[in-house]
C-alpha cells in the first residue's frame, strides 16, 4: 500500500504546482501523499490509503459518517484539509483495535445494532471518542455526543444501548 | 462456488466440488414453487436457491436477494439452515451475482423476500437434507425413515450411528432428488424465530465491509456528473479548461446533457466538477413548489374521467347522511437519502460489461443496460453490493446507465460516485400528494360514505383496496396523475407512506367528532369489514383488529394516565403486514415530546428476532423523522436542500422509546422492510391531537410551527 502511495508520487501529476507531499501517519503505518493541500483528510484515507472503512455521507461535516480519530479527538475527516493533519496521529475504524475487539464493537455485534452499516464506522469512532471522555455515560450525554451521527436506517436506541453496554463492561 | 460443474438443463442440478462437497443447485425449484403461476408479477417473484456442503460440514448457503438493510442476506439463509437442519454457527452465508436463471427473483423491493421465499427456501433446506438422510440410510442399509437429522448430523436412533453431513455429501450429490419433501413442523424450529446477529457484523464494525463506494479495480478511474440544476433544463454548452488542468484529472466527457469528470481519486473529480462552466437552457416548465400546490389544489376542483374504485353511490349516501365530514392532507416531495450516496462501477469492454454495485433490482438494470446500449445481455455481468440504504431508489437505474455510458466514452472502468447534493437534487423523489377526503355518517352515526380524492406525480396516491375500503358501503377513490419533470419514483413503503397518515388522521378525526374512542372506531369498521364485505378488500379484519387491540393494550390504552400523558393510534396495512402503533406524547413543561411509540406487528412467522424487531424499529424512527422534518423543496425546478445543513433527517435525540410485539402465529411470513413506517406520522399526530386538540394535516409536522408546545386546551 505505501509503495502503491510512492508511486502514485512518481506520477507525472507531481509537477502540478497545486500539490505538495503530506505525511500521514494512520493507523501506526506512515503514508506519503502528494495532493492538492485542500483535500480533505476522508479522501487521502479512503482513496489513498486504501482504508476505505471510513465513508463518506455528506462532506460539509453534517452526517458523521467519516468521524476518525485525530491525535485521540473525534474529527470530520470531510472536512479536514490533508494540510492541516501533518504530525497528528490519524486512527480509523481499521485501526480501533487489532482483532475487532474494541468493547464498542463487541458490544454493536451484540446488541445486533446495524441495518444496511453504512454509518455505523463513524457512529463507533464517535461513541469511542465519547467513551475515553467519559466512561460512564448516561443517555444524556450520549444524546449529547452522538446527535452529529445520522443514521437513516434508524438504528439510534440500539446504538445507545451498546454504548451503555460497553461502558459497563461487555455482555448483557 | 462451482456453478460450470453443474448440468443446466438437467432436472436435477447436482455436482460435485472442488473439494468434493455436495452442490445443490435448485433450478428445478421453480417448477414446483407455488409462486410460479399467475403472470408476470409472480414469474419475478419465482425464485430458487443454492447450497453448498463441504467436507468439513461447514454449509455455504447462497443469499440471492440484494442488502440494502433490510437484513435478507441473513434471514433468509435462515429458512434454508433451518429446513437442512444444521446448527447456523457452520453456516456462511455467500452474496449470490445475478444470475435469475438459477436464482429467480433477486430483488430488494415491496417487502417481499421473506414473503417470497418461504416455499421455495424452504424446499431447498428440506430437499438437502433429505438427500443427506437417504445417503446415510443407503450406506446403513436402513429405512430412511428410521433417519433423523440434528445439528448437520444423520442419525439412527436403532443401532446409535450417527454421520455428519461433509461425509455424506458427496455421496448424496449422486443420488436422485427428492420431490415431496416435509418440513418441519413450527415447534422444531432451532433458527426460525431466534435472535440471529447480522451475518456481516464483524466486517461492518472493523470497517472491512464493502459496500459499492468502496469499489477499486485496477485502471479504474473514479467519474463525477454536473448534471442539469433545474428540472426542465438541459446542457447548452461547456467549458472544461480549467477542470483539464486540475490535479488528478484525466478526461472529460459529455453525454445526455451531462458532464462526466474522471480521474484517479473521488475528491479531485468532485473538486474539479465545480469548475466545469456549463450553460443550461430550458427545455420544459420550470415548476416550484407554489405551483404545485396550486395546480394540484385545481386539480381537486373536478372529478377525473373515471374512477379507481366504486362501491355503492357516495353521491345518494352524502345527500341522504346526518352528517359528513371533510379534511385535506398534504404531504411534500422527500429525497431518499440513502447514507451511501449513489455510485456505480461499470467496466464496458469490447465483448462484455461488468457492472458492479449497490441495486435493488440488478435484472431491470442490466435489462435496461442491453436495450439502451445495444449489447446483447448475456454479455452483461452484474453482482450487487452490500447497500448504504436504497429505499427505493436503488429500484431506479439511472446511475447504472451514467456509469455505462462514462466507461464506454472514456474507454475505462469506472466507479461513478454522486456528490450528496447531486444524490439529493437528483430527483426519483417521493412525489408530493394533496387528498381531500369526504365521508358520512346516518342517524345511527354509523359510517356509509367515504370519498377518496387525491392529485400526485406520475402516479397513483391510492391503496384503493385498503382499509376502509370493505367497511363502507359507499366509496368511491378518484385519482389524478399530474405530470411534472422532477423524477418521481418509490419511496420506502410507496404511496402507503402518506396515505396511511391522511386516511389515520381522518379517520380519528371523524372518531373525536363523533364521541367515539379512536380504537373503538376502528374495531367497529373492522367489524363492518368482516361482517358484510364490501368489494375487494385486501386485509384480514381479524389479523388487522388484533393488531390495533394489541398496541392499546401495550399501551394501556384508554386506562387513566398521568397528568400531561396523551395517546394517539395509527394503523396500517401494508405489503402483507399489519402494523398497529400507539405514540405517547408528554407534556413537559409545556413543551411536548414523544416519549414512546407502542407498536403490534402481524408479519405471520417472524424469521429472525433481532431483525424483524430492528427493522419495525427502524422503521418507524426513519417514519418520524420524515414526518416530523423531511422536505424538498423547488424553486423554478431547482431543489432548494441539497444536503444535512438545510435538510433534516432525524437525529439520535429525538428518536422515542420504541416497544415492539409481534403476533404470534404460524402464517406465512411477510416482510418487514417498510410496514412499520406508514402509521407513524398518524399515530403522532392524533397523540399531539389528544393533547392540543390541533390537528396536523400537512407534512412536514415542523413546517406547522410550535407543533410541539401546548396550545388551545388548557392542562387538564
Amino acid at each position: 500500500m505505501f509503495d502503491h502511495v510512492r508511486n502514485r508520487k512518481l506520477s507525472n501529476h507531481n509537477s502540478n504546482p497545486l500539490m505538495a507531499v503530506f505525511n500521514l501517519t494512520i493507523n501506526n503505518e506512515d503514508f506519503k501523499v502528494d495532493v492538492d493541500p485542500q483535500m480533505p483528510l476522508l479522501w487521502v484515507i479512503r482513496d489513498f490509503a486504501g482504508l476505505t472503512g471510513t465513508k463518506y455521507g455528506c462532506g460539509i461535516a453534517q452526517c458523521g459518517a467519516c468521524t476518525v480519530h485525530l491525535d485521540g479527538n473525534p474529527v470530520r475527516s470531510c472536512s479536514i484539509p490533508v494540510s492541516s493533519v501533518n504530525g497528528q496521529k490519524v486512527v480509523t475504524i481499521e485501526g480501533l483495535s487489532d482483532k475487532g475487539d474494541h468493547p464498542l464493537q463487541l458490544a454493536w455485534e451484540e446488541m445486533d445494532v446495524p441495518q444496511c452499516g453504512y454509518c455505523q464506522a463513524g457512529q463507533i469512532m464517535t461513541a469511542a471518542a465519547l467513551l475515553k471522555e467519559k466512561p460512564q455515560p448516561t443517555d444524556q450525554d450520549i444524546d449529547n455526543l452522538m446527535s452529529g451521527n445520522i443514521c437513516r436506517c434508524g438504528t439510534y436506541n440500539r446504538i445507545k444501548k451498546a454504548i451503555h453496554l460497553a461502558a459497563k463492561g461487555g455482555k448483557s | 462456488m462451482s456453478i460450470s460443474t453443474m448440468n443446466r438443463r438437467n432436472f436435477l442440478k447436482i455436482g460435485i466440488t472442488a473439494g468434493g462437497g455436495l452442490v445443490l443447485g435448485l433450478e428445478w425449484l421453480s417448477s414446483c414453487n407455488p409462486a410460479g403461476s399467475g403472470g408476470a408479477e409472480a414469474a419475478m417473484q419465482t425464485l430458487n436457491a443454492f447450497i453448498k456442503i463441504g467436507t468439513d460440514g461447514l454449509v455455504t448457503i447462497m443469499a440471492p436477494n440484494p442488502e440494502i438493510g433490510q437484513g435478507v442476506k441473513t434471514s433468509l439463509p435462515m429458512i434454508v439452515a433451518e429446513e437442512l437442519d444444521v446448527d447456523w454457527k457452520n453456516v456462511i452465508v455467500e452474496q449470490a451475482p445475478l444470475d435469475t436463471d438459477k436464482f429467480k427473483r433477486q430483488v430488494a423491493g415491496g417487502s417481499g423476500s421473506v414473503r417470497e421465499s418461504w416455499e421455495p427456501f424452504r424446499t431447498a433446506g428440506a430437499t438437502g437434507r433429505q438427500m443427506l438422510v437417504n445417503a446415510a440410510a443407503a450406506q446403513w442399509q436402513v429405512d430412511p425413515a428410521t433417519c433423523t437429522t440434528a445439528g448437520g448430523m444423520v442419525l439412527h436412533k436403532a443401532s446409535g450411528k450417527k454421520i455428519g453431513y461433509g461425509e455424506l455429501a458427496e455421496k448424496a450429490a449422486t443420488l436422485p432428488v427428492p420431490t415431496d419433501v416435509k418440513f418441519k413442523e413450527p415447534n422444531a424450529y432451532k433458527i426460525i424465530g431466534t435472535r440471529t446477529t447480522n451475518v456481516d457484523m464483524k466486517a461492518i464494525v472493523t470497517g472491512k465491509q464493502k459496500f459499492g463506494i468502496d469499489t477499486k479495480r485496477e485502471g479504474m478511474l473514479y467519474a463525477t456528473v454536473v448534471r442539469p440544476p433545474a428540472f426542465g433544463q438541459t446542457l447548452k454548452s461547456f467549458d472544461d479548461s480549467e477542470a483539464r488542468k486540475m490535479p488528478g484529472v484525466s478526461n472529460v466527457v459529455s453525454f445526455d446533457n451531462k458532464i462526466a469528470v474522471l480521474g484517479r481519486s473521488t475528491w479531485e473529480v468532485m473538486h474539479a466538477a465545480r469548475a466545469i462552466k456549463a450553460e443550461w437552457q430550458d427545455d420544459g416548465k420550470l415548476e416550484s413548489t407554489a405551483d404545485y400546490k396550486a395546480n394540484f389544489v385545481k386539480a381537486l376542483e373536478k372529478l377525473p374521467k373515471e374512477s379507481k374504485r366504486k362501491d355503492g353511490n357516495i353521491k345518494k349516501a352524502f345527500a341522504s347522511a346526518a352528517r359528513t365530514f371533510e379534511a385535506t392532507f398534504e404531504c411534500p416531495f422527500i429525497p431518499h437519502n440513502t447514507m451511501e450516496p449513489m455510485n456505480f462501477f461499470a467496466d464496458v469492454k469490447a465483448d462484455s460489461v461488468e457492472l458492479h454495485g449497490p441495486i435493488q433490482l440488478p435484472d431491470r438494470a442490466r435489462n435496461t443496460i442491453a436495450e439502451k446500449f445495444k449489447i446483447p445481455k448475456e454479455k452483461i455481468r452484474v453482482s450487487m453490493t452490500r447497500m448504504g440504504g436504497g429505499f427505493g431508489r436503488r429500484l431506479m437505474t439511472d446511475f447504472v446507465e451514467e456509469a455505462v455510458a462514462i466507461s464506454q466514452l472514456a474507454k475505462a472502468p469506472v466507479n461513478v460516485v454522486w456528490r450528496r447534493e447531486d444524490d439529493m437534487s437528483g430527483g426519483y423523489y417521493r412525489p408530493m400528494a394533496l387528498y381531500k377526503y369526504k365521508a358520512a355518517v346516518d342517524a345511527s352515526n354509523k359510517l356509509i360514505a367515504w370519498h377518496h380524492h387525491s392529485v400526485g406525480i406520475s402516479g397513483s396516491t391510492a391503496r384503493e383496496n385498503n382499509f376502509p375500503a370493505g367497511a363502507v358501503e359507499n366509496l368511491q377513490v378518484d385519482v389524478h396523475d399530474y405530470k411534472s419533470p422532477v423524477t418521481t419514483g418509490p419511496w420506502r413503503a410507496p404511496i402507503h407512506n402518506y396515505i396511511a397518515f391522511a386516511e389515520e388522521s381522518f379517520i380519528d378525526d371523524i372518531a373525536h367528532q363523533l364521541g367515539k374512542d379512536p380504537v373503538a372506531f376502528r374495531l367497529e369498521l373492522l367489524e363492518q369489514a368482516k361482517a358484510k364485505p364490501v368489494g375487494q378488500c385486501d386485509y384480514d379484519p381479524d389479523r388487522y383488529a388484533a393488531v390495533i387491540k394489541k398496541a392499546a393494550e401495550m399501551a394501556g390504552w384508554g386506562q387513566p394516565k398521568p397528568q400531561g400523558v396523551y395517546q394517539g393510534i395509527g394503523a396500517h396495512y401494508s405489503f402483507k403486514t399489519y402494523v398497529a402503533q400507539v405514540a405517547e406524547i408528554t407534556n413537559v413543561n409545556g413543551q411536548l415530546k414523544i416519549s414512546k411509540i407502542y407498536c403490534a406487528v402481524d408479519c405471520g412467522t417472524v424469521i429472525n428476532m433481532s431483525g424483524a424487531e430492528n427493522q419495525v424499529e427502524g422503521s418507524m424512527i426513519d417514519g418520524l423523522g420524515h414526518a416530523l422534518y423531511g422536505e424538498l423543496t423547488l424553486t423554478k425546478g431547482k431543489p432548494d436542500q441539497s444536503n444535512y445543513d438545510r435538510y433534516r433527517l432525524i437525529r439520535m435525540q429525538e428518536a422515542p422509546a420504541v416497544e415492539i410485539q409481534f403476533i404470534r402465529n404460524n402464517e406465512a411470513p411477510t416482510g418487514l422492510g417498510e410496514p412499520g413506517l406508514p402509521p407513524v406520522g398518524a399515530a403522532v399526530a392524533n397523540a399531539i391531537f389528544a393533547a392540543t386538540g390541533r390537528r396536523l394535516r400537512s407534512q412536514p409536522f415542523m413546517n406547522t410551527g410550535n407543533v410541539f408546545t401546548m396550545e388551545r386546551k388548557a392542562e387538564v
